[in-house]
């Protein structure tokens, strides 16, 4: 190669790879992270999207390169170079992409690993022992510090509403957690799958008839939130949203406080709907006929 | 010896074959074994479905054009979107990209008269229009409204019970007739190639066809088990995925995906083996790293059949499952990677002649690499626990799945409509579709990777305000797309007819399909076909010297040398 060249090829490559650490710090695609989960999967997600980027701009850069400098001029019917292997170049291509996949699914492993508090591949050691379902040998896990300061809720889902249980009988449509704690959602489902998403949170789980599953994570943001169910489950799946209040301890425990005292008053069982009324979940096709509806 | 100086004799037998050089019309409508009629049949056809599902697409983004459920009934929104993805995979890009393009070029290539089952390649067509049909009349009693993955207990428990027992035995259909073809490409592919055609010295189409029908072959049993059980919990009450009799959801989920994710290889395997072909003769050069695309074609088989639980990171599945299936998944970039940069090597240094055909096949590269970048992001786990189910996936697989696959299906249509009728297509209508559809297509599907990230569910008809303006946007790049598709209509229809006539090698092609007669004959060649050259051979083909054998080649069939 001509030192020309390779000096051009140097500059570019650098070129490419300042725009995608760049692009990385800057991307401005995600919301708010407002758990220590969140901030974990913002770093991973801001390597992945550099490295993606930097790809991006390789590949359309070439094409774009291409389209100008080896187009057919006028009357030049004659064909290009004919080289059809380079096994260094193609080593390269290989060699690279491997290693980067590599390094994301080790990176990712190593997330995945924190945000679930435990060791991921742990798991299928644990599980060895104990011939259970899978998705109940999902929990044998160590929990992250099942302590005061873990807060337990459990979550039902269901066409189309969240309904989230507190200790002491306590029923609410919507989710309030207090901010720096451990949160332990145990969530089920009444009718069919849904999922429980918190973008905000960066976590998803499937609510599944008949298979309890588990989700735990660590506010640290005081806000609120939307929570989505992202699993198709009929006719007003995309009404089924409710909010997360994530709020200091001292406004969750008033909140708490409240609540039995509501609960105390009325025992009979009570069913909180989502804070999206059925009227709106229907506005604009009054004319439809009124669906199954708990 | 000119034809004129032929004996009396020997010229009527020579009027008797051109009588039978001419498929007849109305032989397209027929129960025929020729391969290149079977061919063109599904492209049509498929073509028609594909107009049906882009009327579903546009209902459901004039739908989401604004934040409120205002425009369709909920259970009609849900069954525009289910049969939109159901008619594009099951009835389109499937059967399109094996049936048309497998079906017309496989034989051709390898210079085979025809495939090895011609019955069975007739019989594997026909179940298309009834298992079509049967889906389409749903729509008389309220279409399945559960998605295209037909997730249970929703899918048991749902009220449009006709409109999903249909969907069933639609699939269940179509399926079969795609383990039919595959069986067929196998055998055709592995014993019908000419005498002096290695398995290396196929073209690379070949090659893909190979490795999307052993993946067609293994996968879409296991699919039909599962609707087959799908189906007596939906009509006699069983309980294999129903909860409340004791069965299990997650085990459908795990079904379904071990063929449907395969499917989006069998998808977009053939299509890379098109952009093989239309590269090198629009380029000038010869493909670069023949064998590294080729093994790379038989690795993603290979891996793709041990990726599926990717889609159910969400699902519960065990940690250590998920790792396993995030490393096998960013594997798949591996090959998928040998193959972009050989093919941006194919491009460099060659004399690209911007027809249509080669544009629509550089767009192909340029938007199928995104479409690549966003599944290695989806492989993470953790990416993908967040992203799941939403926008973001969309994107990404309208960009593997129209950016990848339709795009190379417009280059292939670019690229043979010549051979396959006889006639041109207008250069200028093709480069107005070219524009149209790559502006409609970016506009419509890469704003939806922000709405996923910023937290927009897939599904729904009703969203929050705050992706007003995003929505709208991808709807107004919907309808250009809608609209991007008339030009390539007008153009096809008027060119079949009374397009330029084709000679039968326009784009001075090596590969054997095109030393053959536009449109072939019934029996491919007059005696045996022409296997000159390598399929790749540009830049070292003399082609006076070319021309010159293939000549004498013609004038030795015609007139039996004694």
């Amino acid at each position: 190669m001509k030192r020309q060249t390779l000096l051009s090829v140097i500059i570019l490559i650098g070129l490419v790879i300042s725009a995608s650490i760049w692009y990385g710090q800057n991307h401005g695609l995600l919301p708010i992270a407002a758990s220590e989960e969140a901030v974990l999967y913002d770093k991973l997600f801001s390597a992945v999207i550099a490295i993606a980027f930097g790809l991006f701009l390789i590949v359309q850069g070439t094409l774009i390169f291409s389209l100008f400098r080896f187009r057919k001029r006028q009357g030049d019917e004659a064909d290009g170079i004919p080289f059809h292997d380079n096994i260094r170049l193609e080593m390269i291509w290989t060699a690279i992409p491997t290693v980067i996949v590599l390094w994301v699914a080790l990176y990712s492993f190593d997330v995945y690993s924190t945000m679930r508090g435990t060791d991921a591949l742990m798991i299928a050691h644990h599980m060895h022992h104990h011939p259970k379902s899978v998705l109940v040998a999902q929990t044998e896990g160590p929990l992250p510090d099942v302590s005061s300061d873990t807060v337990n809720i459990s979550v039902q889902g269901m066409q189309f509403a969240w309904i989230f249980n507190y200790p002491n009988d306590i029923t609410s449509g919507e989710l309030h957690v207090p901010v720096n704690k451990h949160i332990h959602l145990d969530l089920s489902a009444v009718d069919v799958l849904h999922a429980f998403w918190v973008p905000q949170l960066r976590l998803k789980q499937d609510t599944i008839p008949g298979s309890p599953t588990h989700l735990d994570f660590y506010p640290t943001r005081i806000g609120e939130y939307p929570v989505v169910c992202a699993e198709l489950c009929g006719s007003y799946h995309g009404g089924m949203r409710t909010t997360m209040i994530v709020e200091s301890e001292a406004d969750y425990q008033k909140w708490l406080n409240e609540q039995m005292e509501v609960a105390q008053a009325d025992h009979s069982p009570k069913v909180a709907t989502a804070k999206m009324s059925e009227s709106e979940y229907l506005a604009g096709k009054l004319n439809q006929p009124m669906h199954h509806h708990h | 010896m000119t034809l004129a100086e032929q004996p009396f004799h020997e010229s009527t037998a020579s009027i008797e074959v051109s009588v039978q050089e001419r498929t007849p019309w109305w032989e397209y409508f027929t129960f025929s074994r020729d391969h290149k009629v079977i061919g063109i049949q599904y492209l049509v056809t498929t073509f028609a479905f594909y107009l049906l599902g882009g009327a579903l697409a546009s209902l459901v983004r004039a739908e989401l054009a604004t934040p409120d459920s205002d425009l369709l009934p909920p259970e009609w929104y849900n069954g525009s979107f289910t049969m939109h993805g159901t008619i594009m995979i099951f009835l389109w890009i499937v059967p399109a990209v094996t049936g048309g393009f497998g079906n017309y070029l496989v034989p051709l290539m390898i210079g085979a008269r025809d495939m090895a089952f011609p019955t069975l390649n007739a019989i594997a067509f026909w179940m298309i229009i009834p298992g079509g049909l049967l889906l389409i009349s749903s729509f008389f009693v309220g279409p399945a409204s559960t998605g295209w993955t037909a997730y249970p207990p929703l899918s048991i428990l749902t009220e449009q019970h006709a409109g999903q027992a249909l969907w069933i035995f639609s699939i269940i259909i179509l399926g079969t007739s795609s383990i039919l073809a595959a069986v067929n490409f196998i055998v055709t592919i592995w014993s019908m190639r000419m005498k002096g055609m290695g398995l290396f010295d196929m073209p690379l189409f070949c090659w893909a066809m190979l490795a999307t029908s052993v993946l067609a072959l293994v996968a879409t049993p296991v699919l039909a088990g599962a609707l087959i059980l799908l189906a007596f919990d939906l009509l006699a009450g069983t309980s294999f995925f129903n909860p409340t009799g004791g069965g299990n959801p997650i085990v459908y989920q795990h079904l379904f995906w071990f063929y449907s994710h395969p499917a989006v290889y069998v998808m977009i395997l053939p299509v890379f083996g098109i952009i093989s072909e239309v590269l090198p003769p629009h380029a000038r050069k010869p493909i670069f790293g023949y064998k590294a695309i080729a093994y790379s074609s038989m690795m993603i088989c290979a891996l793709g059949l041990v990726v599926w639980a990717h889609h159910m990171f969400t699902s519960g599945t065990p940690d250590w499952l998920r790792v396993f299936f995030m490393i096998a998944t960013l594997l798949v970039a591996v090959p998928t990677g040998i193959k972009i940069f050989s093919w941006l090597a194919t491009l460099w240094g060659g004399k690209l002649r911007l027809a249509s055909p080669l544009l629509f096949a550089i767009g192909f590269i340029s938007m199928f690499v995104v479409g690549g970048l966003s599944g290695v992001m989806l492989g993470s786990v953790p990416i993908d626990i967040h992203v799941h189910d939403t926008y973001f996936v969309v994107a990404h697989f309208h960009y593997v799945l129209f950016g990848g696959s339709v795009f190379g299906i417009y280059a292939g249509i670019y690229h043979w409509f010549p051979k396959m009728t006889g006639r041109m297509l207008n250069e200028t209508w093709g480069k107005i579709h070219f524009a149209l559809t790559l502006i409609g297509f970016n506009l419509c599907f890469f704003p939806m990777h922000i709405l996923g990230l910023q937290g927009m569910p897939r599904r729904v008809a009703q969203y929050d305000p705050q992706f007003a303006e995003i929505n709208l946007i991808c709807s107004i790049g919907a309808f250009i797309l809608a609209l991007s598709t008339i030009p390539f209509i007008i153009n096809a229809v008027y060119s079949w007819f009374n397009g330029a006539k084709a000679p039968s090698n326009p784009w001075k092609a090596l590969t054997l399909e095109w030393t053959t007669d536009s449109p072939p004959i019934p029996h491919n060649w007059h005696g045996e076909p022409p296997l000159l050259v390598h399929p790749y051979d540009y830049g070292t083909v003399d082609y006076e010297k070319l021309n010159q054998l293939l000549a004498d080649h013609e004038a030795s069939n015609l007139v039996p040398n004694h």
